[in-house]
């Protein structure tokens, strides 16, 4: 690989690289506020029980902490596999 | 399932397991620090553990540093006491994670060396860049510092009945020789053995809740709501204007992101992949924690009883260790109580760590000396400043005796969000951000997040007993953070620097690619960062 195309290379995959974080931190972002918006606006909603003992609004809270983790584990996967093994061949293709 | 009276409690009392379970607890983490000390002759041990922590490990540590004490007894007092409403904060505690893995755990590795400010100076000019982000490291640790050291007295008081400054100074003086002597290398360990306690105290608590209720968590939350009426599972009063609560959840996002010493882990692993992994395994043992804290809340209202646990604490701090008494007996009690202080302990060493690394790496060796300074005085000036700072930390929890302190966490936070977090991004992912940008937006961050709060309600009137406050936010992240986001970007665009702009090609490589080692270029990359290298491995320090 040339200079130059090693460099355009590393453009596209730092591009990729910011593109990927940036939806999954507005994705993050969406699903967190999603949650505070419905706690604030729509409380009666929340407080609904799907079957005793289980509300909405808990339901909800749950599964923002599981979605958080997802998220992470998405671009664990991710970054681990696409992103590395391009990072590698752009390292070891001199 | 009759809720104990407060009178029934031996909170509060010498307890004999609690006391035990604690000098196990110091004993070994002593231990730890003793042959960690023997490890630690080099700047790079001290303050990054050599670079030798591997991904399992700073998952571990960085739970570690996050769980306080604050989140395991005053999130589970919320939701014993409010229902609902606690669960709020334990959401928003956790959703900085992700935010930490996407944007900043990889550039932070390949690009830093022991602080966040390594990153912002990377192509900009040291010493201005240097001092402002000293300045938002120190008022941040400050601030969380205090909380902490504040907590840890009054928690230890009502636990073990040992005096306010006895508790303070026990706290000061054991934190002092973990930092002082073992360094990183011991602070992540005492953050490990912490974290683990804390999980497996926490794990079964709840499983000894659960047992009561057949292992049915929707039998318990609906214990809870026949018990106290089915709005204990509906928003209350906590979010009353979503403003407020937009807010709180953007300091809460992003400080995360900024505070020193979680980034500070990051240069404790070989490389990014570590440090994008170790954030995985801390996300999901911190997201499992809050989960469980919601068994724990729900537990003790319909175990204790919320009179019995606002009765001995006002705030609800207690409901936590009376619902392991209640369980588990005395020994449980002292077994839980233990583990919190230990929680206080490893937090409070994580801080002044950082705290220290600012002090001695940013302000001395760079700022000072110019970068001239020699490796043993390095170590030197950081072990003082370590030594300092953990003195100054006893002073300020003897000083802050009695005050209402718990907005301080929430201070720190939105400092961190406002004053670090918008430079670092800046400085990792726009090329024309300059000295004169960062410089602007890290004192903007600072100062607009102190000024905000003093003129918010928390302090103006909970705190100084006004009548109303001129600003009605009591957390100022919506307007601080974009604040400090369009200062940074409005003042390099003033003010362009030809040199900032011309490296960033250098900065955006070694971001992706790592710093390299010194060597030629050599068939044979580093062995951490070969392919197939599995992301757990350099196991350098370990006993």
């Amino acid at each position: 690989m040339s200079a130059d195309s090693r460099e355009e290379a590393l453009e596209a995959l730092a591009a990729s690289r910011w593109r990927v974080a940036a939806v999954l931190t507005v994705a993050t972002l969406v699903a967190y506020l999603g949650f505070i918006l419905l706690v604030a606006f729509n409380k009666p909603l929340m407080g609904q029980q799907i079957v005793p003992g289980l509300s909405i609004g808990i339901l909800l809270g749950a599964l923002v902490i599981l979605t958080a983790w997802g998220l992470t584990g998405i671009y664990i996967v991710w970054a681990n596999g696409k992103y590395d093994r391009a990072l590698h061949q752009l390292r070891d293709g001199k | 399932m009759n809720p104990t009276t407060a009178a029934g409690t031996q909170l509060g009392q010498p307890n004999s397991t609690a006391i035990i379970f604690f000098l196990l607890f110091v004993a070994i983490t002593l231990a730890i620090t003793y042959w960690a000390a023997r490890k630690t002759k080099t700047t790079s041990e001290f303050f990054a553990a050599g670079g030798g922590v591997s991904a399992v490990q700073n998952g571990f540590a960085l739970a570690g540093d996050y769980m306080s004490a604050a989140s395991f007894l005053g999130i589970a007092g919320l939701v014993a006491t409010s229902g609902f409403d606690g669960l709020i904060y334990s959401v928003g505690w956790l959703v900085g994670w992700p935010v930490v893995t996407f944007l900043i755990a990889e550039p932070l590795r390949n690009l830093g060396k022991y602080t966040f400010a390594d990153v912002v100076a990377y192509r900009l000019k040291q010493t201005p860049v240097r001092l402002s982000a000293a300045v938002g490291t120190l008022t941040v640790v400050s601030f969380y510092l205090i909380a902490q050291m504040v907590g840890a007295g009054n928690l230890i008081h009502l636990l073990f009945g040992l005096s306010y400054e006895m508790a303070v100074i026990i706290v000061g003086a054991v934190m002092i020789l973990y930092v002082l002597f073992g360094g990183m290398i011991a602070t992540t360990w005492v953050q490990i053995v912490k974290a683990v306690l804390l999980l497996a105290g926490a794990s079964a608590l709840a499983g000894a809740v659960l047992y009561k209720f057949g292992f049915n968590p929707l039998a318990l939350f609906n214990a809870a709501a026949t018990q106290y009426g089915p709005e204990t599972l509906a928003p209350g009063k906590l979010v009353a204007s979503p403003l407020e609560a937009i807010s709180l959840g953007v300091a809460l996002m992003f400080g995360t992101a900024g505070l020193p010493h979680i980034l500070m882990r990051f240069y404790t692993v070989p490389d990014a992949k570590a440090a994008r992994s170790s954030v995985f395994y801390a996300t999901g043992l911190i997201g499992y924690f809050y989960l469980v804290t919601f068994i724990l809340g729900f537990g003790a209202s319909v175990l204790v009883g919320r009179q019995a646990i606002t009765g001995v604490d006002k705030g609800g701090n207690m409901a936590a260790p009376m619902l392991a008494e209640v369980v588990g007996g005395t020994g449980f009690l002292g077994f839980i109580s233990a583990v919190a202080f230990a929680t206080i302990l490893a937090v409070v060493a994580g801080l002044t760590l950082s705290g220290a690394a600012a002090l001695s790496h940013d302000l001395w060796s760079s700022v000072v000396r110019k970068g001239k300074a020699p490796e043993h005085e390095q170590l030197k000036v950081a072990r003082l400043a370590s030594l300092f700072l953990g003195i100054l930390a006893v002073i300020l929890g003897v000083a802050f005796k009695g005050q209402n302190v718990a907005f301080m966490v929430g201070l720190a936070f939105a400092i961190a969000a406002s004053a670090n977090f918008p430079a670092l991004l800046l400085s990792m992912a726009w090329k024309r951000f300059t000295t004169n940008g960062a410089v602007a937006s890290m004192l903007t961050g600072s100062i607009s997040a102190v000024m905000f709060i003093f003129l918010s309600p928390t302090v103006q009137v909970d705190l100084l007993g006004n009548a109303s406050a001129p600003i009605p936010l009591k957390n100022p992240g919506i307007i601080t953070i974009p604040l400090s986001f369009a200062v940074g970007i409005l003042v390099s665009l003033m003010f362009p620097e030809r040199e900032s702009a011309d490296r960033f090609a250098e900065v955006k490589h070694r971001m992706h690619v790592g710093a390299g080692k010194p060597t030629p270029p050599a068939p044979e990359a580093p062995a951490s960062t070969a392919v197939g290298t599995p992301p757990t491995m350099p196991s350098p320090g370990k006993a």
